[in-house]
């Protein structure tokens, strides 16, 4: 299913797929990826991170502090000048190399539509087959918005010629963790 | 045909922008591999059957979407026409203060001309989808559903970004959309309130479904504290899982992508990013939606889920763009759409441009009969204003057997000072047009029903009749004789009715849905005399009327007496080569040894392939007499003759003949051939006037002496 996964998203546009074993090592590599990305305290720069269930394995404000610039609370102002928008989906689809994200709280909107990249982390257990069977696991009757993303932000609308990070991110990197459950980290 | 639209048809062939576009993506190829691995026939059944049942009952549908989504604290309105519509959205601006909208891509917004209205109050509405954006930079409508800027070229397109932002660009397409990005993303957060469509209304849950690549319904439904949707009713489905073949089609389809980069389900408020509740309005909206699902032959449109694939296989929108065929909506579906939305009475000269190949019926998600739609509108023109008057003598002319086949025969006399190796390259003044870029082939002197009485053949226990059709009859009796020769080989004997006539397809396809039916049943009982095995047809227009029109029109004209006959005469009706391929499988025709081996392409006649399915038969039965097949790009796309469409869209035709002679010429192969007299008529005019070597034969002139 992975394997389906991560082929389907890849040549979704602009996607990477990772995978790790462990949140520990998850973490490591979100930690150089903020570092390589440089983010700092400054409009353009900033990095931020949506609520999720991830954010209970460590210590937000040891990480905040060694990384400024990356801010755990996401304002309309500071998604805006994020370069890194970190969110936790739901469901991976392996038939589309989808993601389901619960949207009901704008963070999640606002982290994952205007970053330039969104870093977007997925349990590893939580891939299942396709839009059906992702139908049976997210109903809109008990949540009031569900988004499917699907790779970068892209338009063909010029001459029919792809062009990535129209309006959204145009980059994704999904990091997949083996370790992790839906509603938290794995005891 | 109006003057305005002659001239815009002129305008927009000199402009082949999108044709180009079109023709780089190679649609049909991309669109194959995004559906591999799914049963498109099974897909679309499904579809076809939710939207079917869902246009039943729509009024019912919106109203458990309304108390759905009121339940979730969304407010709905129902606006019966454009007008309420647009008036419930500038009356809510008003009470909200709304002066600034961003927009996602909404065809119904355009429909009602929202952008314009709201203007008028003071409210300005900024498109925020590329494309849209590109047309109103442009002030252009779009001229593709999908993709609404696909007639522009990056270098317009750059000059007008240019404008708009005040600084020298290039004409580099990825910097341009960076650029457009720069230039919109700060009206999402200004907006006060953000309008989109949706492409699915789920009854069930009060949701709308929105598919998007940009982001940018993301961000509009997201950023301004108020969103109001405007969605048709045609967009209702019952229950949730049924948006599901919905979304497995519709990208797959529209861009050729498995899924759009976002797919949103919303089905309540939520809270903005201040805390406060953001408003959620949504507008269903009729305006004749349910006059349609009431009409018994139109119901089947609300079926469509404006994927477009209509438009990108459409040989005659690649020419002349949505800007000409199609209003607002575009192409195929959007003729049929503008015919019942558009508050503009333009469809019934954009129905005129339909050539009738039915190339939109093979991919259409929703099983619409989109050409069978449209030819139904030009019927329902021809009821309400009459043919013209010329036209419609003309067609008189060819049902009275007598006087049309006299004044062939004169024609074949009056001809001849233009007549040079059998084909007409010049005509005189007026009539100039015709033969301009392609020769005209002659009348025969001596028309295959004279020749027929000639010929000797063996006496066989089973008979054959042989229904030429016209242009056998009196332009290449000589196929007519080859056929006559082949089938004496295999044992039978071919009868000719005297009384046979024209077929009835041009009647039909010009709309005149009686004088078809005229036209059968003069046919009918001539056809059946003596009992005979086969009905062989060699052209395939003919063969569609007599397996296929001639039962449905004659129930549709109320002849119903006459059914059971003219299901007997489709049950023996075989095409000419369908019946070789039969005859040498069953080892009544053995080619002979030894032949020597020559090269064609065949082009697929577009009633034979998709009107009675016949095309693996012909290729059979040539490769099994000496032929090896070199296939031409586009085989089956249409070679612009369309019966009377050649002389109707003279312009059009051109350009498509054009484009068949290039692929043929590709092939580099001795002979082009097809089981249609008119596509041979039109491609051997065209390869004469271009001088090529290729020759135009028929497959009947191509096996005649083939046989042991």
């Amino acid at each position: 299913m992975f394997e389906n996964f991560k082929a389907r998203a890849e040549t979704s546009g602009n996607t990477e797929v990772k995978r790790f074993e462990t949140t520990a090592q998850a973490l490591g590599f979100i930690e150089e990826f903020l570092a390589k990305e440089e983010i700092k305290e400054e409009v353009g720069s900033y990095a931020v991170w949506a609520k999720s269930p991830i954010l209970e394995a460590f210590d937000n404000n040891a990480m905040a502090e060694k990384f400024p610039g990356l801010h755990f609370e996401v304002t309309r102002e500071l998604a805006k000048g994020a370069k890194i928008g970190i969110t936790q989906l739901k469901w991976g689809l392996a038939e589309t190399g989808s993601m389901a994200q619960d949207s009901t709280d704008v963070e999640q909107r606002l982290a994952s539509a205007l970053s330039w990249i969104h870093v977007a982390i997925l349990p590893t257990t939580k891939i299942i087959a396709d839009i059906p069977a992702f139908m049976t696991k997210m109903h809109p009757k008990d949540i009031k918005f569900i988004t499917l993303i699907t790779g970068a932000s892209k338009t063909a609308d010029i001459e029919r010629v792809l062009a990535i990070g129209v309006h959204g991110p145009e980059r994704l990197v999904i990091v997949c963790v083996d370790d992790l459950e839906l509603e938290g980290v794995a005891s | 045909m109006k003057q305005d639209m002659s001239a815009s048809i002129k305008k927009a062939l000199e402009n082949q922008n999108l044709a180009g576009i079109l023709d780089r993506w190679n649609y049909p190829a991309m669109r194959a591999k995004a559906f591999e691995g799914i049963d498109f026939e099974e897909l679309r059944g499904k579809i076809a059957s939710i939207k079917g049942d869902a246009a039943g009952r729509l009024d019912e549908l919106a109203d458990t979407f309304k108390k759905n989504a009121e339940a979730n604290g969304i407010k709905v309105f129902r606006a019966n026409s454009a007008e309420a519509a647009r008036q419930y959205i500038a009356d809510l601006c008003k009470e909200k203060g709304v002066k600034k909208i961003v927009k996602s891509k909404s065809m119904a917004t355009e429909e009602i001309g929202l952008n314009h209205f709201l203007d008028e109050f003071g409210i300005k509405s900024d498109e925020t989808d590329l494309g849209e954006w590109i047309c109103q930079l442009a002030h252009q409508t779009p001229s593709h559903m999908v993709m609404p800027a696909l007639h522009l070229t990056k270098e317009e397109i750059s000059d007008l970004f240019a404008k708009e932002t005040q600084q020298p660009l290039d004409n580099d397409i990825q910097k341009l959309v960076k650029v457009a990005r720069g230039a919109i993303r700060e009206k999402f957060f200004e907006a006060d309130m953000g309008i989109s469509g949706a492409n699915i209304a789920i009854a069930e849950t009060g949701t709308i479904v929105t598919c998007t690549n940009e982001g940018n319904a993301r961000l509009s439904t997201s950023l301004p504290k108020i969103h109001l949707a405007l969605v048709g009713l045609e967009k209702l489905v019952p229950n949730y899982t049924d948006a599901a073949p919905i979304l497995a089609a519709l990208p797959r389809n529209a861009t050729s992508q498995l899924i759009t980069s976002y797919v949103q389900f919303i089905s309540a408020p939520t809270k903005n990013d201040d805390g406060s509740m953001k408003e959620v309005h949504i507008v269903l909206m009729d305006n004749n939606r349910t006059k349609m699902a009431a009409d018994p032959k139109f119901k089947e449109a609300l079926q469509c889920i404006r994927c477009a694939a209509c438009l990108n296989v459409c040989p005659v929108y690649r020419l002349v763009t949505g800007h000409v065929f199609g209003d607002i909506y575009t192409g195929g579906i959007g003729t049929i759409l503008t015919a019942w939305f558009n508050e503009l009475k333009s469809a019934e000269d954009i129905q005129a441009l339909c050539i009738g190949c039915d190339k939109c019926n093979q991919v259409c998600p929703g099983k619409i009969d989109i050409s069978g739609l449209i030819l139904e509108l030009r019927h329902r023109a021809a009821n309400k204003e009459g043919l013209p008057f010329i036209y419609k003598s003309s067609l008189q002319v060819i049902n009275n057997r007598k006087v049309f086949h006299t004044m062939l025969r004169a024609a074949s006399v009056l001809q001849k000072p233009f007549v040079k190796d059998g084909f007409i390259r010049h005509l005189p003044m007026f009539l100039s047009g015709l033969s301009e870029f392609r020769s005209l082939p002659s009348i025969a002197p001596k028309p295959f029903r004279d020749i027929f009485k000639t010929i000797k053949q063996p006496k066989c226990e089973e008979k054959a009749v042989f229904f030429a059709g016209c242009a056998i009859d009196f332009v290449y009796p000589k196929t007519g004789e080859a056929i006559v020769k082949i089938l004496n080989k295999a044992g039978i004997e071919v009868l000719f009715p005297e009384e046979q006539s024209c077929c009835g397809i041009p009647h039909w396809a010009s709309g005149s849905f009686d004088m078809a039916a005229e036209a059968a049943e003069h046919n009918i009982a001539p056809l059946l005399e003596g009992d005979p095995t086969y009905v062989v047809v060699s052209c395939g227009s003919c063969t569609t009327a007599l397996k296929k029109e001639w039962t449905k029109i004659l129930k549709e004209q109320n002849k119903e007496a006459l059914i059971p006959q003219a299901q007997k005469v489709a049950e023996r009706t075989y095409m000419f080569t369908e019946l070789v391929d039969k005859l040498i499988k069953e080892k009544r025709l053995t080619p002979k040894e030894g032949l020597e081996l020559h090269t064609l392409t065949y082009h697929d006649s577009c009633h034979a392939k998709r009107q009675v399915g016949i095309y693996k038969e012909p290729r059979e039965a040539l490769s099994a007499t000496g032929f090896e097949i070199k296939e031409m790009t586009e085989c089956d796309t249409c070679c612009g003759m369309g019966g009377s469409y050649t002389v109707k869209q003279p312009e059009i035709s051109m350009q498509m003949l054009k484009q068949k002679m290039k692929h043929i010429e590709e092939t580099g192969a001795e002979f082009v051939t097809a089981e249609c007299p008119g596509c041979l008529l039109q491609i051997a005019g065209g390869l004469d006037k271009i001088g090529s070597k290729i020759k135009a034969v028929h497959p009947a002139e191509l096996m005649v002496d083939k046989f042991q």
